[in-house]
């Protein structure tokens, strides 16, 4: 029986490639929940949201995807650091973050999502763009470009917020801020204002994803609600705040993830994540790499 | 003829990460003792009682109360033994009355403990008592939160009385009172010593602990330095130059 | 009043609903009321656990499908009357919430909170994959010929939902003014300090999260009764997940009143607005009153009216 190698080496590329995509999408909430112990479940919604703005602006006035990101990054960061703002004064200052917060973001998750379906329907947009047909070809190996570069671009997203956390200020600040918000404050920094900094950065990467998101697939509004698994997952098993951490739990689901479908069909996708979430959190919940 | 011993706290260590925060802790109060424990910011001495009521679990060690290694047992199962502690910062129900703050203690600690189940009218008394005891009768049906400083640390010493324990630790119950207040709250716990209750009493104000207690233990950067009574402590070079300054 | 008084109360006032409403004779009113009452259970049963103890529950459709899809798995199975399959429903979902707070209780509230996220969608992905229960294709359920004691079936199940959220307030009620309902608001309150002061918190989050999945539960095993037609996509609708947040949140967590005020408002709104306007956009209202609820009136309707009752004492 001729084993399906070059069927598992094609899944197990895809899936790294993937893989290195979904760092991009959980990057966001590595800052949100992990560094800033916001639990924003909306984040997936955003990024679809970003899908959809980067859909507008490729098919009416045929932007490149990639340039429209760069637009957009800022734009998300604007909104991002406005949710903080609201999210502070209603909640995190009056100390009901758990229950009345976290509602508040399902709840923007919930109206994102509906709302898209108002305004633009059920049916699957996508964006033209050079590289969202053709494939590399390594032997028997087959590289879609349209995986390739948005992979390539999570990675050099990755590194470059890495870089940004360890070296500036205002990053380590932003580490600071999750390890000891006392001592913060004493230094003459507040800490909500580095709080509201860093969430407008993870809305940011939201956009930034989701650009990377309509150039790999179609996109439509529910596909946001099969990130949600996928984020969490990813950020609990690679250790909450840690950014390396994320990116290998993410190469490792998306490797998972990819050769299950190929050989088990997709059906069972979306419960892949969620099922290494809730074993992730009963025997392990430090994570990979967690502190 | 000493009494027998209560509380023996074997070699206990706990860390957080690389950080060191209990080294080989040895000590231990006999039934009915006064001791008081000092020390520095910072020193452990919070950490140490997390780790005797089951908030944190020690690593090394063992914590022998009445006889019984508690090692691993869950605060709650601790409180019903007899042990029970006020927080350094007042951590009260904040949706429940002030009256119902205690209500919390005498139905999950003293009923569970005992088996009885009082009645509503009989709890509702109680809670009055010790209200009054600490003088928060008339803010009974208050929430917590309209309470000053001050009246929220007596809640929480009133909480730690209400689960009737065999051993009390009053966790710096008197920080921002004024002298007088400080006497009351002093002569409160010598009542309840007297009563059969054992106390530890963690504290920066030196002539409260000073004068309290029968002896003074002293924890700096997480290991004890001293173990004795007060006069000697307070003359011990060691201690000084860690704590009390030259 | 006392318990034993309320129950009595809210029996009568039970039974003059369903009374008066036999006097209409517009089975729509039936359809309708149906939803709204399981949505009285479904946002009582969330309030337990998240308004009474703070655990939030993202998976509420998760327990309601698994006991509509009991019911399914019995219905071609055996024939048994309703109430066993209420029961038999109530007993998996409960066994389901045990599970899951069992795995993840011990650790943080959020972490509990996205472990019932994942559950409905493992549970959802579960389904879809099983045959016997039609899968993705959904399944066909035909109503018994005999209608148990009166009227026609949609007034039975009607009757039925109804008993199932008496007996919900009626348990909702019995807890809060309980020992166990203290316990949970220490949970609630801090944690930490509730189980420095004697209270189990382990197990009665436990028993919270049992009781709360096991209400789900009953409530979803009549649904395919109702339906008639089951699949995944109207099982593990999302509007039940943000109903049952929605309705306690809009209406009050603190008491049993705050559901059910949340449940019949809200509940009748959707109906009317489906009917009128579309399903999507009766969701997005939902949704922008949670979201402004949850900022500007964190104690929902009850909170609101016992601050306007306290400023003309004052």
């Amino acid at each position: 029986m001729h084993f399906p190698f070059e069927l598992l080496a094609n899944a197990a590329v895809s899936g790294l490639l993937l893989g290195g995509f979904y760092a991009a999408v959980t990057v966001g909430v590595a800052i949100s929940f992990g560094m800033l112990d916001i639990v924003n479940i909306a984040h997936p919604a955003f990024i679809i949201l970003g899908s959809y703005i980067t859909y507008i602006v490729n098919s009416t006035l045929g932007v490149d995807p990639l340039v429209a990101s760069v637009i957009m990054a800022p734009a998300f960061f604007l909104l991002g650091a406005a949710i903080y703002q609201v999210y502070y004064l209603a909640f995190e200052k009056r100390g009901q973050e758990s229950l009345r917060g976290l509602a508040f973001f399902f709840g923007l998750l919930f109206i994102t999502e509906v709302a898209l379906i108002l305004v633009f329907g059920v049916d699957y947009r996508y964006v033209t763009a050079p590289y969202a047909g053709p494939s590399l070809h390594l032997g028997f190996l087959i590289l879609p470009l349209r995986m390739l570069v948005p992979c390539a671009v999570s990675l050099v997203l990755l590194l470059g917020l890495q870089l940004f956390l360890a070296r500036s200020f205002a990053g380590r600040a932003i580490l600071a801020v999750s390890q000891d918000p006392v001592a913060l404050r004493l230094m003459g920094v507040s800490p909500s204002r580095i709080k509201r900094f860093a969430f407008g950065l993870s809305l940011a990467t939201a956009g930034v994803a989701g650009t990377l998101l309509i150039i790999i697939q179609p996109v439509e509004p529910s596909v946001g609600r099969d990130y949600i698994g996928r984020v969490f997952a990813i950020c609990v098993l690679g250790g909450m705040g840690s950014l390396p951490g994320a990116l290998v739990a993410a190469m490792l689901l998306g490797l998972v993830e990819s050769v299950t479908s190929t050989f088990y069909g997709p059906s069972w996708s979306p419960a892949i994540a969620f099922g290494v979430l809730l074993v992730t959190l009963a025997v392990r919940p430090a994570g990979l790499m967690g502190r | 003829m000493s009494a027998p011993t209560l509380l023996a706290v074997e070699d206990l260590s706990k860390r957080f990460g690389g950080f060191v925060a209990l080294e080989a802790v040895n000590f231990s109060v006999a039934e009915g003792e006064r001791v008081g424990l000092i020390g520095p910011n910072g020193s452990g001495k919070s950490t140490l009682v997390n780790c005797l009521c089951g908030t944190l679990q020690n690593e090394t060690g063992t914590v022998r109360f009445a006889g019984q290694a508690i090692d691993g047992l869950p605060a709650h199962r601790r409180v019903r033994l007899g042990i029970a502690r006020s927080f350094q910062l007042p951590r009260p129900f904040a949706t429940l009355s002030v009256g119902d703050n205690l209500r919390i203690p005498l139905l999950y600690a003293v009923d569970a403990r005992t088996g009885v189940r009082h009645s509503k009218a009989e709890i509702d008394a109680r809670c009055g008592e010790l209200l009054s005891l600490m003088g928060l009768a008339d803010k009974a049906t208050r929430p917590p939160l309209e309470l000053s400083q001050v009246e929220m640390r007596k809640l929480e010493l009133a909480r730690a009385i209400a689960a009737e324990p065999k051993l009390l630790i009053a966790d710096e119950a008197m920080a921002g009172l004024s002298p007088s207040e400080v006497d009351d709250i002093l002569a409160l716990l010598v009542r309840l010593n007297e009563r059969g209750i054992t106390i530890i009493l963690i504290e920066h104000i030196m002539r409260a602990v000073m004068s309290f207690s029968e002896r003074v233990l002293v924890l700096v950067a997480g290991r004890k330095i001293a173990d004795a009574r007060p006069e000697d402590v307070v003359r011990d070079p060691e201690v000084t130059r860690a704590y009390l300054g030259e | 009043m006392g318990n034993g008084t309320f129950v009595l109360a809210a029996a009568v006032a039970g039974a003059a609903v369903f009374g008066l409403s036999l006097l209409i004779h517009n089975e729509y009113f039936f359809f309708a009321g149906y939803v709204v009452l399981q949505y009285i259970v479904l946002a009582t049963a969330w309030n337990i656990l998240g308004g009474y103890t703070g655990y939030v529950n993202f998976g509420t459709a998760a327990f309601f499908a698994m006991g509509a899809y009991s019911s399914v798995v019995l219905y071609k199975l055996v024939s048994l009357p309703l109430p066993v399959l209420m029961v038999v429903g109530g007993a998996i979902s409960g066994i389901v919430g045990f599970g899951t707070g069992y795995l993840t209780l011990r650790l943080r509230g959020v972490y509990f909170a996205i472990a019932t996220l994942a559950l409905a969608v493992v549970v959802q992905t579960l389904i879809v994959n099983w045959d016997f229960v039609g899968g993705a294709r959904g399944a066909y359920i035909m109503r018994p010929a005999q209608v148990p004691l009166f009227g026609n079936y949609i007034q039975y199940l009607f009757l039925v939902m109804l008993v199932l959220a008496v007996v919900a307030l009626v348990t909702a009620r019995t807890i809060e003014r309980s020992r166990l309902g203290y316990g949970f608001s220490a949970i609630r309150d801090d944690e930490l300090a509730a189980e420095a002061f004697g209270v189990p918190t382990l197990r009665l989050k436990l028993l919270a999260t049992t009781l709360s999945g096991a209400l789900m539960g009953m409530a979803g095993a009549p649904l395919p009764y109702y339906v008639t037609y089951l699949d995944p996509a109207s099982g593990f609708n999302l509007a039940y997940a943000v109903n049952s947040i929605a309705m306690p949140l809009i209406g009050g967590t603190t008491t049993w009143v705050g559901p059910l005020i949340g449940a019949v408002l809200l509940g009748t709104i959707q109906q009317v607005a489906t009917v009128t306007i579309s399903s999507a956009a009766n969701l997005l209202i939902v949704g922008l009153l949670l979201v402004g609820f949850v900022i500007v009136a964190p104690n929902g309707i009850v909170g609101l009216f016992e601050q306007h009752w306290r400023a003309r004492r004052a």
